[in-house]
């Protein structure tokens, strides 16, 4: 959208005012997530920018609320809860989401629209309503309180996630290449396999990788579902940032922005990856 | 097919073929349309096998505990089922004057089976909720309900007089009903009256109506902002060269990956009295050091945060939208006269209407239902909906099922806009990154 050169006074102003409001939005969406990351080396125990942090001065910085984070059996427990029940949910809504992804997928899916509907409706339901029934309904089984409960509730949280990202994969899937791996003698269970997955496989990590971040950040559902031994790190940095506000948050929350990048990277990879493989200019 | 001429045509085969086509079968005999058919039920039926898994997994863990939520919220058996023959014998009962032995007899039985069961302490609590200091009138009259003798209404008004109260015997005779609207109006601020009339709560308990009220004119708010600050990106990132929009996409996909709680606390960190822009305007000289502005635990913390938060449920559609409409449009408008101003309102703007649809749906439904950023920057005057649906939930003075009859209510609200979405954009179309 370059300024064409017949443009005249007006329209050059106008052009030039655009692109400074695009930045300040851009700094907007940006500028939150970049201050946190400095503000976690912070040597004193405050949200803000101390003068020797402004200065530059080395020592007005210090990993004392990595060491802190890092040397806290409470915070080290809760972290390794939240890649367990992340791991453990990812695994089971990629299968499950996959399955119902090449099933909706195939020309002739009945009651394709509304079932497609309901599939994505844990993504749109509010999540205190989530967990408002979810807690009853495992509590009435007696199973609040339990990872499995947790499991299970971000297995239905995340699945929505992998149905859209591996369904999206499929719409520029080359149903040719199925006939052509069945013409050449595979059967059926070989065609998946060597020609059907390695091709989905891209739009499959993809959803898997969505999952696994939406089960880690997610805060509502555990609340209400997790006691004192499930308690992932998302409802003590909740209450953390509720009551005593520590600059230790901030730590985590670095560390959490740093996953967020590298989930972000791997998309971006299986993205120009699966694109190479379909033979489709990279864009 | 032996009469094919040299040159490949026989007259007669017209004719041969259309008699052929009417019976055409499979090898086994089977008529080919039935053959067809049953093969396409087949591919059907593979289709709907692979999808099943995921939808019997959230059919049971999913729709039927919301089910079974939805129904809680008008469920109310105490009465009905721990004081069952009260509740038959009541149902003739007029209503003007202290009820005849009949009634009085029946209650007694039930307390009987009652104490024998320990279920009356059910009923008393549920009773005592609506007319507090009933359970003390049950249960005392339950201890003694043994050694009473017919007729039971003497007895009764002899042991305690508040058994005349003919408020009590209206409200056991309304909660005979199994179902019950009670919650629903609790949650929209009104009552039962002592006579059963539906009344308006005292406005000191009016709460509820004033949340919705306020979860929707904020969820609006913070869907125009979405619109005023996702449009512009989303036509600069759609407009420019496919290296500098993937570059500049950067930066409004890692928000979207990044969690809820470290956005949330980065404003935290950002709004608050001792925080960074307060810090920047003193230094700025724009403030007093004693004049910091309240940015946060207010109504205008959760406005920032949530508009920041599902910005990029905006600008995502809008841009995939935009991205379809070919730059020569606006090239033709202008070179039939059409100002820069101009062949934007009326081309540009136009064909980006569906993406706009889009975003505003996804961001608005995502909006009333929060909770999270609401109770974390929302303070007293920025909560929503959905965190007095939390304290209904939690501690000592749960009542779960207004809790129920507030959360089947904000979810008829967010299904009907996930209706609207899914006529009018189809849930297929969408995409993330």
């Amino acid at each position: 959208m370059a300024l064409p050169t017949y443009a005249g006074t007006g329209e050059r102003v106008w052009y030039y005012t655009y692109r400074v409001i695009c930045a300040l939005i851009f700094l907007f969406l940006i500028g939150p997530i970049i201050v946190i990351v400095p503000l976690s080396f912070n040597a004193e125990p405050y949200f803000t920018f101390t003068k020797q942090m402004l200065s530059f001065n080395p020592q007005g910085y210090s990993l004392r609320w990595y060491e802190a984070l890092l040397s806290s059996e409470e915070w080290l427990h809760s972290i390794r809860n939240s890649f367990f029940i992340a791991t453990s949910s990812a695994i089971v809504s990629t299968t499950l989401g996959t399955l119902a992804a090449l099933g909706l997928s195939r020309r002739n899916m009945p009651y394709r629209a509304f079932i497609t509907a309901v599939l994505i409706s844990p993504m749109i339901v509010p999540l205190i309503i989530t967990a408002a029934a979810l807690f009853s309904f495992y509590a009435r089984l007696n199973l609040a309180n339990t990872f499995f409960s947790i499991i299970m509730a971000h297995v239905v949280l995340g699945t929505p996630f992998v149905v859209i990202t591996v369904t999206a994969s499929l719409s520029g899937f080359d149903q040719q290449l199925v006939r052509a791996s069945q013409s050449l003698g595979a059967n059926q269970v070989t065609t998946f396999f060597k020609i059907i997955l390695p091709l989905l496989l891209p739009g499959v990590i993809a959803g898997a990788l969505f999952a696994f971040i939406t089960s880690l950040d997610e805060v509502v559902v555990v609340l209400f579902l997790a006691g004192p031994e499930q308690t992932p790190m998302t409802v003590r940095m909740f209450s953390g940032l509720r009551e005593e506000i520590s600059p230790t948050i901030l730590a985590l929350a670095t560390i959490l922005v740093g996953i967020s990048i590298l989930l972000l990277s791997t998309m971006e990879l299986l993205r120009r990856s699966s694109e190479r493989q379909r033979g489709m200019t990279p864009g | 097919m032996a009469d094919i001429t040299a040159d490949g045509y026989s007259p007669a085969r017209d004719e041969e073929d259309e008699a052929q086509d009417k019976a055409l079968t499979t090898a086994d005999g089977t008529p080919l349309k039935i053959s067809l058919r049953r093969s396409q039920a087949r591919q059907r039926r593979r289709a709907f096998y692979l999808v099943a898994p995921l939808l019997a997994f959230l059919v049971v863990t999913f729709g039927w505990p919301i089910a079974q939520m939805t129904f809680r919220s008008i469920h109310n058996p105490e009465v009905a089922n721990y004081l069952p023959e009260t509740s038959a014998a009541i149902a003739d009962w007029s209503g003007d004057d202290v009820p005849d032995e009949e009634v009085f007899a029946a209650m007694a039985r039930d307390m009987k089976t009652g104490v024998e069961d320990r279920t009356i302490g059910r009923a008393a609590a549920r009773i005592n909720r609506e007319i507090p200091g009933a359970r003390s009138l049950v249960m005392s009259t339950a201890r003694d309900v043994e050694e009473m003798s017919p007729p039971y209404r003497d007895a009764f008004l002899a042991e305690d007089e508040d058994w005349a109260d003919l408020e009590f015997w209206r409200l056991i005779k309304r909660e005979t009903r199994i179902l019950t609207p009670a919650y629903y109006l609790l949650a929209l601020d009104f009552e039962y009256n002592t006579r059963g009339e539906i009344v308006e709560r005292p406005e000191v308990y009016q709460v509820y109506r004033l949340l919705f009220w306020r979860t929707a004119w904020m969820s609006m708010a913070i869907t125009g902002l979405c619109i005023l600050l996702g449009y512009p990106i989303a036509h600069l990132l759609a407009t420019l060269p496919l290296r500098k929009s993937n570059l500049l996409m950067i930066l409004v996909l890692l928000p979207f990956w990044t969690s809820l709680l470290v956005r949330t606390s980065a404003w935290i960190v950002l709004l608050q009295q001792q925080g960074v822009i307060n810090d920047l305007l003193v230094w700025a000289n724009i403030v007093g050091d004693d004049g910091r502005v309240r940015m946060i635990y207010n109504q205008i913390g959760t406005i920032i945060a949530m508009t920041h938060i599902l910005l990029p449920f905006m600008i995502l559609p809008l841009y995939s939208v935009m991205k379809t409409i070919p730059p020569s449009y606006m090239r033709a408008a202008r070179s039939l006269g059409a100002t820069q101003f101009t062949a934007f309102t009326k081309i540009y703007m136009p064909l980006t209407i569906p993406g706009l649809a889009a975003g505003v749906l996804l961001v608005f439904i995502l909006a009333i239902g929060y909770y999270i950023t609401p109770a974390l920057v929302g303070g007293e005057s920025g909560i929503f909906i959905s965190n007095l649906i939390a304290q209904n939930m939690q501690g000592s003075s749960a009542q779960l099922k207004l809790a129920s009859a507030l959360a089947t209510i904000l979810l008829v609200a967010v299904l009907v806009f996930y209706w609207l979405f899914n006529k009018l954009i189809g849930v297929d179309r969408l995409k993330f990154g």
